[in-house]
């Protein structure tokens, strides 16, 4: 990009209408991200399952920055930077595992999964020394939300409840859609890496124009009701939700469809195991309404996807370099929905799926193509005249509406102009 | 000569020229011919996380059974697969072919393979260790089961759109 903006003008490089491509571009953008968004707003780091037990960890990650997530003997959740006070060494280099204490490998220095220093060998050397300042360093918040943990590097700031606003109640119904109302997430995770900017991904997550166009190939061969949901006669909404959260919620579709398990693309027959415990759990009525309602669609500002039967978590890693780290969902008590869960998402997504190697090359040719110098913006006007509200008063347009990708810009101004 | 050609030897050779027929139609994009060296029960498996993991728990980067590799092969013929359009420019080396255990009409092999992948994005080189178990029916040798052991399986990939 060739447009010469010293101190970053973000309400004339951010317009209703239109984005600068400098934003996907810059090496300066992308470090001031990392201070105002990655480093300081509420970012999704694990779920609660993936440590089950006391003493278990988990490598995990905000952006670049490379995060233990352990459950101490407490059972608390602690989220730890990856990074010995003594000299800088990277402390943990198991991807996961279960123990109550970190030794770094350097000097030997031992400290408790809630990052409290232990001991170091030869302790006289340290007389005088005041352990309390030689623990690790932990992300300042831990917030959980229906067993999401997030973390926010701020010492100060909205509460995680206030963060995902109207995003909870999506987290609500999600995890509903298990028989004993938990999420799990056992399955490990695909890593994704492609040459693109992150906020491509984010924006493409809640983009139901290009379903029809990027995804042609796989609504071609396979039996799936998918391409129709992104139609221009689909009845599914896209919605700003205001925070940067937005979501296609295709729930009308299903609704005028009418079909317990339509949602899945699967008919009640074909999982009565799983129909059956959710009728005990919620009753008839209930969960007839869980079961044709299905999951979310919604992207959580600024890197938790949930897209039906799989969580994506978005890791900003340079100004062009993403990874995807994918997983399929995994509802407890339900094991015969699992499996199905498991075998959609290997098919659909990470390096080789059917429907993320597609995107991925669109993330890649976009970010090349931004560096061609002209028109310099990109243009996000679709659907600005029959923008409308709905009655909790969120802006709403057709699926394949660009609403949501407004929503996400004004957000991240907002976050980019805050002091 | 022919007495030195011992049926170990035989067989080595037909299982390698088996497998570098594989290799070039999988560097060449012959999908249907490739397809077609598949049982009916084929598995072709890329696992995710480490070399022995439980495909039936635990994700994979591919996990085909017959009816998904069919897909996949649908798919590239769409025309429409945008990662594979233009198609990644491919050339692969194989070798350390070695029977590990024949049973009846089943043989167990390993081989290693390098590929080198040319694309939009870049070039990008690829290391595998192979297992295969190859089955003998009336039309020649078939893959009943491929695992492909990427050695970097462990870490974030790039897209992996070609046949691996």
């Amino acid at each position: 990009m060739t447009t010469a903006i010293s101190s970053h003008d973000w309400s004339n490089l951010i317009q209703t209408d239109r984005v600068h491509g400098s934003l996907y571009t810059d090496e300066q953008v992308f470090q001031q991200e990392l201070e105002k968004i990655w480093y300081r707003t509420w970012v999704y780091v694990g779920h609660v399952s993936e440590v089950p037990n006391a003493n278990d960890f988990v490598l995990k990650s905000i952006g670049p920055q490379s995060v233990i997530m352990t459950r101490d003997r407490d059972g608390q959740i602690n989220l730890l930077l990856n990074r010995c006070p003594h000299r800088g060494n990277q402390v943990c280099l198991e991807h996961r595992g279960n123990r109550g204490s970190f030794t770094c490998p350097y000097h030997g220095w031992t400290f408790a999964n809630n990052g409290s220093l232990r001991g170091f060998p030869f302790a006289a050397g340290y007389e005088g020394a005041d352990r309390s300042q030689l623990g690790m360093s932990k992300v300042a918040r831990v917030g959980i939300y229906q067993g999401f943990v997030f973390g926010s590097m701020a010492e100060e700031g909205s509460s995680l409840e206030e963060h995902l606003g109207a995003a909870r109640a999506a987290l609500d119904a999600l995890v509903m859609t298990s028989p004993e109302g938990e999420v799990e997430i056992t399955a490990g995770f695909l890593q994704h890496k492609a040459k693109s900017n992150w906020k491509f991904l984010v924006e493409n997550e809640t983009d139901g124009y290009h379903p029809q166009f990027v995804h042609a190939s796989i609504f071609d061969v396979a039996s799936s009701g998918i391409g129709d949901l992104y139609s221009a006669d689909s009845t599914a909404v896209a919605r700003d939700m205001g925070d940067g959260h937005t979501e296609i919620d295709l729930r009308p579709e299903f609704r005028r469809i009418g079909k317990p398990m339509g949602w899945f693309g699967t008919t009640e027959e074909r999982v009565p195991e799983y129909v059956a415990k959710m009728r005990a759990a919620y009753g008839e009525e209930k969960a007839n309404q869980i079961m044709i309602d299905g999951t979310p669609h919604i992207m959580i500002f600024p890197n938790l996807f949930i897209a039906e039967i799989q969580i994506f978590v978005i890791q900003a890693v340079a100004v062009d370099e993403t990874v995807q780290h994918v997983t399929a969902l995994q509802f407890k008590g339900a094991p015969d929905l699992n499996r199905r869960l498991r075998q959609q998402t290997m098919g659909s997504v990470g390096p080789a799926g059917f429907l993320l190697a597609d995107d991925s090359e669109m993330y890649e040719r976009t970010q090349r193509g931004v560096n061609t110098r002209s028109p310099e913006w990109n243009y996000l006007g679709r659907g600005l005249a029959r923008e409308r509200r709905d009655a909790d008063g969120f802006l709403i347009g057709d699926a394949t509406d660009e609403v949501t990708t407004r929503g996400i810009w004004a957000h991240y101004r907002s976050l980019m102009e805050a002091q | 000569m022919s007495e030195a050609i011992t049926p170990e030897l035989a067989l080595v050779n037909e299982i390698s020229q088996f497998l570098f027929r594989e290799a070039r139609l999988q560097d060449t994009h012959e999908y249907d011919a490739w397809e077609a060296l598949w049982t009916s029960d084929g598995v072709y498996w890329v696992p995710a996380n480490g070399d022995d993991i439980d495909p039936e728990t635990q994700m994979s980067i591919i996990y085909d059974n017959r009816s998904r590799i069919s897909l996949r092969i649908k798919q590239f013929h769409t025309g429409k697969r945008h990662t594979q359009e233009p198609r990644s420019r491919l050339g692969r080396v194989l070798s350390n072919v070695e029977i590990i255990e024949t049973s009846g009409d089943e043989i167990r092999v390993a081989a290693n393979a390098m590929v080198f992948e040319s694309n939009l994005r870049a070039e990008t080189v690829w290391c595998t260790r192979n297992e295969y178990l190859l089955r003998r029916e009336a039309v020649g040798l078939r893959m009943a089961r491929k695992k492909v052991l990427l050695v970097n399986n462990d870490k974030a990939l790039y897209t992996l759109s070609f046949l691996i």
